[in-house]
C-alpha cells in the first residue's frame, strides 16, 4: 500500500432505504480503504450498490450506520461529523463522472478554475491552479477552447483536472472510462494514476470496464451491498 | 468569482438576445398602451390650455361643451362681461363631423370661434389666422389639410390659411377653426327642403299668420331661420379676482353652469376618458401577466435544459445561493434586454399613431422597475426548480 496513513477509509459502512417490509439494504457493513496515492478499482454488476456506495462516499447521501474517514478525520461515525457537506465534497473529494459534464458556457480553463474560485482563491491564482493542471493532463493547449470543441478524452482529461483543482485527498470516478474507446480509456486510467502518485490523491474507480479493470493493482468487488478485496494485477 | 450567468448568457447569446427581442416587442406594446393613456389625459389638457379660458360656462344642468352638448343664446356673454372679475368672455361652438377635401373626407372638430377672442388657436406653425369674418378657416396639421387647400363643411367651401398643431378634441379629432357665424350656421341651420317644410307648417297655422297683422308671418319665419345658439362661453378672468369667486357668481345669478380649469380637468380626465382608461388598465394588467408568463416560461425551460450541469456544480460545492443568483441574473438580463427592445421599438412607432402617444419618463422608469420585479418574480419558478436538484444525480445509478 503505497504512501502513509489513509486517503480514505470506511468501516461498516451500510445503507438501508425505506422502512419495514419495504426496506432495502443496498450496503451491509462495507469495509474499504485506500492510500494517499493509490488508485483502487470497484467493480460490480448492476444493482449491486456501487452507486450507493459512491453516493455515501461522496457525502450526497447519509449512510444508515458505519464510520468514514477521509485523511486524518472521520467524516461520519453512525452520523455526520462535519455540518458542511457542500465544503467537504467542494474541498475535500473530487469527482470524475462517466459523461465529463463540464459546464458547456465556461471556456476548459475556467470549468478548472471554478472549484478553487468557490472556495474562496482569488480568479487570478485559481487560473494559474487551473493551467498547471491542464498543461499536466496534456491539454493545456486546449485551455481557451469550449467543452464542445474538444474530443471526448480531452474532455476527459479537464474533467480530471477539474477534479484536483482543489488538492482533494479523495477523488470518485463513476465509469470514468465508458465513453471511450481502448487506447484512451488506458491512457485516462494511467493519468489517473499518473496524478494519484503525483498528488497523493486516493482514487477509487467504479467500473465494469473490462479493457481497465487488469490496470488495478487492488480491486474491490462489491456485490450484494457487500465489498470482497483482490489483489490485482497492475500493468503500469 | 465568475459570472455563472454572463457566462450563460454569452455561450448562448443568439438565443438570449432572440428571446429578448421577442419580449421587447411585448414590453413596447405595454409602453405604447401606457402612453396613449397619458397621450388622452395631455390631449384634454392641451385642449383645456389652447382654448385660453379659465372658466368654461355651459347650459344650466350640463357638463359641457366637451363632455355633453350644451346650448346657450349667443348674448348670454354680454351678461358675463357685465359680473365683477370677469375680464374677457366670448362665444364658441364646437361640433365633430366629416371634413370634405374633394373625394375624401377627415373626421375632425369645427371649432367657431370670434378672432381675437378666447378660443382662437394659441400659435401657428404655418399661415396667418382668420381676418375675414367668413369662409376662412385654420386646421391642425393632423388633418392633412395644406395652406390654400379648400375644405368644404356643410354647404360652404373654406380656404385654409393658417396651420396649427396638438390641437385636438378629447377624442383624438384634429381641430379645425373656422368664423363663429359660420360654425353657428353649419351646427344650427337647417337643409333648404327643411326650411321650406318649416315654413309652410308655420304659414299654415292661423295664429301665426293672421290676416289683419302683416309682416308677422315674415318676422316669425325669420326667427325660426335664425342661429342665436352657442355651445360655450369662455371667461377669461381679471387679475385679482378668482375663477371659483366668479364660477357661484354666474350659477348664481345667471342660472347657468361653470366650470373652473380643474373643475374642467376633472370632467374631461376622470369623466370622459375614464372608461378608456380603465380599458388601458386592463391591457396593461393582462400584458404584465402575459410579460411574466413568458419570462417564467423561458427562464424555467432554459433552467430545465441545465438540470444536469446544476447538479455537477451543486455536487461540486456551488451555493444554492449562487445558483439562485445566476438564474435570477439570466431572468434581470432578459428583461433588460427587452425593456431595452421595448423603448426603443415604442419610441420608433409611436409617431405612426393615429392617436398623440406620450411617452413619459417617469413612465418608462417605472416600467423598468415593473419588468424587473416581474422577471424576478418570474424566475422563482426557476429558482425553485433549480434547489430542488439532487446533486446525487450527477453521479448516476
Amino acid at each position: 500500500m503505497p504512501g502513509m496513513g489513509f486517503g480514505i477509509r470506511i468501516e461498516g459502512l451500510s445503507k438501508r432505504y425505506g422502512e419495514g417490509d419495504t426496506a432495502v439494504d443496498a450496503l451491509k457493513d462495507v469495509n474499504m480503504t485506500v492510500a494517499p496515492g493509490e488508485v483502487v478499482g470497484l467493480i460490480g454488476p448492476s444493482g449491486s450498490g456501487k452507486s450507493t456506495l459512491l453516493k455515501c462516499l461522496g457525502a450526497v447521501i447519509e449512510p444508515t450506520a458505519g464510520k468514514m474517514t477521509v485523511g486524518d478525520e472521520v467524516i461520519f461515525d453512525n452520523g455526520w461529523k462535519i455540518t458542511d457537506l457542500r465544503a467537504l465534497r467542494r474541498d475535500r473529494i473530487g469527482f470524475v463522472f462517466q459523461a465529463p459534464y463540464l459546464i458547456p458556457f465556461l471556456d476548459v480553463t475556467d470549468n478548472v478554475a471554478l472549484l478553487p474560485m468557490l472556495a474562496g482563491r482569488s480568479n487570478g491564482d485559481s487560473r494559474k491552479r487551473a493551467k498547471e493542471l491542464l498543461e499536466a493532463l496534456d491539454v493545456g493547449h486546449r485551455a481557451q477552447a469550449q467543452p464542445s470543441q474538444l474530443s471526448g478524452g480531452e474532455q476527459q482529461r479537464v474533467a480530471i483536472a477539474r477534479a484536483l483543482a482543489n488538492q482533494p485527498p479523495v477523488i470518485l470516478a463513476d465509469e470514468p472510462t465508458a465513453p471511450l474507446d481502448s487506447e484512451r480509456a488506458l491512457a485516462v486510467v494511467r493519468i489517473l494514476n499518473d496524478m494519484a502518485r503525483q498528488f497523493q490523491t486516493a482514487i477509487i474507480v467504479v467500473t465494469h470496464d473490462e479493457k481497465i479493470i487488469p490496470t488495478f493493482k487492488r480491486i474491490y468487488h462489491i456485490r450484494d451491498g457487500k465489498t470482497y478485496e483482490e489483489a490485482g494485477q497492475a500493468l503500469h | 468569482m465568475i459570472s455563472l450567468a454572463g457566462r450563460d448568457i454569452l455561450q448562448s447569446w443568439s438565443k438570449f438576445v432572440l428571446t429578448g427581442i421577442g419580449l421587447g416587442l411585448l414590453i413596447g406594446v405595454t409602453l405604447t398602451m401606457a402612453g396613449v393613456y397619458r397621450g388622452m389625459v395631455d390631449d384634454a389638457k392641451v385642449l383645456l390650455n389652447n382654448s385660453g379660458a379659465d372658466l368654461w360656462v355651459v347650459q344650466q344642468d350640463t357638463q359641457g361643451p366637451y363632455a355633453e352638448s350644451s346650448s346657450l343664446r349667443d348674448d348670454v356673454y354680454r351678461a358675463l362681461l357685465g359680473l365683477p372679475g370677469v375680464a374677457r368672455a366670448a362665444n364658441v361652438t364646437y361640433l365633430t363631423m366629416q371634413v370634405r377635401q374633394g373625394d375624401t373626407d377627415v373626421r375632425a372638430m369645427v371649432v367657431g370661434f370670434e378672432p381675437g377672442q378666447p378660443g382662437e388657436p394659441g400659435y401657428l406653425v404655418a399661415g396667418r389666422h382668420i381676418t375675414r369674418n367668413h369662409y376662412e378657416a385654420v386646421a391642425d396639421i393632423k388633418t392633412g389639410f395644406q395652406l390654400g387647400d379648400t375644405i368644404r363643411i356643410r354647404r360652404h367651401d373654406y380656404h385654409v390659411v393658417g396651420l396649427t398643431r396638438r390641437m385636438v378634441s378629447s377624442g383624438g379629432d384634429p381641430m379645425v377653426f373656422i368664423p363663429l357665424k359660420d360654425a353657428q350656421e353649419a351646427q344650427f341651420l337647417k337643409d333648404n327642403d327643411a326650411i321650406l317644410n318649416e315654413r309652410a307648417r308655420t304659414a299654415a297655422n292661423p295664429s301665426l299668420n293672421r290676416a289683419g297683422v302683416p309682416g308677422l308671418l315674415e318676422a316669425i319665419q325669420s326667427s325660426q331661420n335664425a342661429n342665436r345658439n352657442v355651445n360655450a362661453v369662455l371667461v377669461q378672468i381679471a387679475p385679482g379676482a378668482t375663477a371659483e369667486a366668479v364660477a357661484q357668481e354666474v350659477r348664481r345669478w345667471k342660472h347657468l353652469q361653470a366650470f373652473t380649469r380643474v373643475q374642467m380637468e376633472e370632467i374631461l380626465i376622470a369623466k370622459l376618458i375614464a372608461t378608456s382608461a380603465r380599458q388601458i388598465g386592463m391591457f396593461l394588467v393582462i400584458l404584465a401577466v402575459v410579460s411574466a408568463a413568458i419570462v417564467a416560461f423561458i427562464i424555467y425551460t432554459m433552467t430545465l435544459g441545465k438540470i444536469r450541469e446544476i447538479a455537477v456544480l451543486k455536487l461540486i460545492g456551488t451555493r444554492n445561493r449562487t445558483i439562485a443568483s445566476m438564474i435570477l441574473q439570466q431572468a434581470l438580463g432578459l428583461g433588460f434586454i427587452g425593456f431595452l427592445v421595448g423603448k426603443t421599438a415604442a419610441t420608433v412607432w409611436a409617431p405612426f399613431f393615429p392617436k398623440f402617444v406620450l411617452l413619459e419618463s417617469g413612465d418608462t422608469m417605472r416600467g423598468f422597475v415593473a419588468v424587473m420585479a416581474i422577471c424576478a418574480l418570474a424566475s422563482t419558478l426557476a429558482i425553485r426548480a433549480a434547489l430542488r436538484v439532487d446533486p446525487a444525480t450527477a453521479i448516476g445509478g
